[in-house]
């Protein structure tokens, strides 16, 4: 067994409504993130927000991805298309193959 | 919001009378919506309940457009406009029930005539204002289902409220760029504040509780919108519209507590890429959460929070929960001498560089590319706004001192003469917000060298320069 520090959890990370200037301008993104935070807790959805910020995100306008340590408001979260609020939001533990889609609400019309 | 007069002008026979279900349909009626009426589940008794049925569509634009043809070539009994503004020729690509012979009149009375030539039977009633937070009950009270065409997150916030107050299913679209959204709300519609015996389904503050902060709200005037993405959420909102009537979905449910069908609240996504032939996905259909016990529209207590009294008494304060009107272009954080105005630059830099053959400079456009791609001033480099913070970022990051070559692109070079008459730039963005902002950045970036190069911001853009000194200039 390899160290627990080591392992990894491959995810597929999707944004859409604008988030992905913030992202290289790419909709789609195959991860494998650490599959433990910097304690040794398992990766949840909200160290993936943080993980994202520090290595994915090309835009330097991290506000218009979160707010202090939280999700700014007008986005939302989808694990596996379901609103993060039907699982555990960002305490939700990243599972091997999960989607995690990030969609900035729209208002034009 | 402006307030508005509420001019309704009715027409054709009153269709608040209801229609006796056992009568049978006209001989037009009966050939006119044949193809629809054999469709498997429709039948007679759908039809009918679409020709007694009243839909208030509030917004009269992109997504408006499309959800009206479809609702009035259904045979809908009444059709409400809701719309304050007129049609303009920079709609038209999306809006397609207008039509450049009517551009300048009010868009209500543009659609109506649209409609009426599709089908004259249906009655349509004008409202030719903007929905506020005085003439929203009013205006909603007397329909049965509501369709959110508008555009903006204070007027999506009030529509759902008073929805949610007087008991309206609604469906919600909203569009921009590539992306559009869909969602039906608050259907079967369930008194305010009952949670027992739920799941209930939301309100739009259930599954949206706050709106995005001012500056990250995109319009499609701003951002840009395709025809076809807002004109897909506008026909989807028909075909909800359609479906929850037919189905006699939009009539209470039993206030006994038990809802008379199972709440499954979708938020569908439809989202492309055009510079991407295979983009990861089209649709996507999103579960989203039923009504929430805390929300402060539908959840516990909200009655004592969210009242049809309150709404005329200006609580809650809309536009303040939205963050206003956003800034507007102009206001800035520099200091006179870090800005020119266009008629200035052209007076003094440009008319200066061409009499002494000296006097080089840079002009550094910020806008995207997109808009760059239709002109610019002369010797313009262009890097995006968002690209100049990512260089800078980078820059900042790499721990490197940055220099002038380092956020321009590869083939522009400068040629500083030392001391203390550096290459000077001016920024240009499109309306003179990003601008001031970058060069704060450039400055931040030391690139400045302490004064010795001037960084200036060409003030309120390129649509200033159209004004003062090219009127023909290609603004978008």
């Amino acid at each position: 067994m390899s160290d627990p520090k080591d392992q990894k959890v491959d995810i597929t990370v999707d944004f859409s409504g604008g988030l992905e200037i913030l992202f290289s301008n790419q909709k789609h993104h195959a991860l494998s993130v650490p599959a433990q935070d910097s304690e040794g807790k398992p990766a949840n959805v909200g160290f993936l927000i943080k993980y994202l910020c520090q290595t994915l995100m090309t835009d330097p306008r991290a506000d218009l991805f979160v707010l202090g340590d939280e999700l700014r408001p007008g986005i939302l979260c989808l694990i596996n298309e379901c609103d993060w609020e039907l699982e555990e939001e960002d305490a939700y533990v990243l599972q091997p193959g999960d989607n995690i889609l990030f969609i900035s609400t729209l208002h034009g019309g | 919001m402006n307030s508005g007069e509420t001019s309704s002008s009715q027409n054709g026979s009153n269709s608040s009378v209801p229609r006796d279900t056992s009568c049978p349909l006209t001989e037009e009626e009966l050939d006119r919506y044949s193809r629809q009426m054999i469709v498997p589940g429709m039948g007679k008794e759908a039809q009918l309940r679409l020709l007694n049925a009243k839909v208030l569509i509030i917004g009269a634009g992109g997504l408006g457009c499309p959800a009206a043809q479809y609702l009035a070539g259904a045979g809908i009994g009444t059709i409400g406009l809701v719309d304050g503004d007129v049609v303009e020729r920079s709609n038209l690509h999306r809006q397609v029930g207008h039509s450049t012979s009517r551009i300048g009149q009010p868009k209500v009375s543009s659609l109506m005539t649209h409609l009426k030539g599709l089908n004259p039977l249906p009655n349509y009633v004008a409202h030719e204002c903007h929905i506020t937070p005085l003439n929203a009950a009013d205006l909603v009270a007397p329909y049965d289902l509501i369709l959110d065409c508008t555009d903006n997150p204070a007027t999506r916030y009030l529509i759902s409220d008073v929805c949610v107050l007087l008991e309206k299913p609604l469906v919600s679209a909203a569009s921009v760029q590539t992306s559009g959204q869909i969602i039906v709300l608050n259907c079967p519609p369930t008194p305010q504040g009952q949670l027992e015996g739920g799941p209930y389904p939301p309100c739009y503050r259930c599954c949206f509780k706050k709106p995005p902060p001012a500056n990250a709200q995109l319009s499609c005037g701003e951002a840009g919108i395709l025809g076809p993405v807002v004109g897909l959420m506008g026909v989807a909102q028909a075909g909800e519209a359609i479906k929850i009537l037919a189905s006699a979905l939009h009539a209470s449910p039993s206030k006994k507590g038990t809802p008379r069908h199972p709440v499954e609240p979708t938020l569908l996504l439809y989202s492309y890429s055009l510079t991407s032939f295979l983009s990861p996905f089209t649709f996507r259909a999103l579960k989203m959460a039923p009504r929430k016990k805390n929300c402060f529209a539908c959840g516990e207590g909200s009655q004592a929070r969210l009242t049809l009294e309150g709404l005329k008494r200006g609580e809650p304060d809309y536009e303040f929960f939205c963050g206003g009107l956003g800034s507007g272009p102009g206001q800035g954080v520099l200091s006179a001498e870090e800005r020119i105005s266009p008629r200035e630059f052209v007076e003094t830099v440009q008319q200066h560089g061409k009499e002494e053959g000296k006097g080089k400079y840079v002009v550094l456009d910020t806008r995207e590319k997109e808009h760059f791609s239709f002109g610019s001033i002369e010797g313009a480099v262009n890097v995006p706004f968002g690209k100049l913070l990512s260089k800078a970022a980078q820059m900042k990051r790499s721990g490197e001192t940055p220099e002038v070559e380092d956020i321009l692109p590869p083939e522009v070079k400068i040629e500083d003469s030392g001391g203390d008459e550096n290459v000077p730039i001016y920024v240009v963005c499109r309306r003179g917000l990003d601008s001031q902002e970058a060069v704060e950045k450039l400055k931040e970036m030391g690139l400045d060298r302490g004064g010795k190069r001037k960084i200036v911001d060409i003030a309120g853009g390129m649509k200033a320069w159209k004004e003062q000194v090219d009127p023909s200039f290609p603004y978008l």
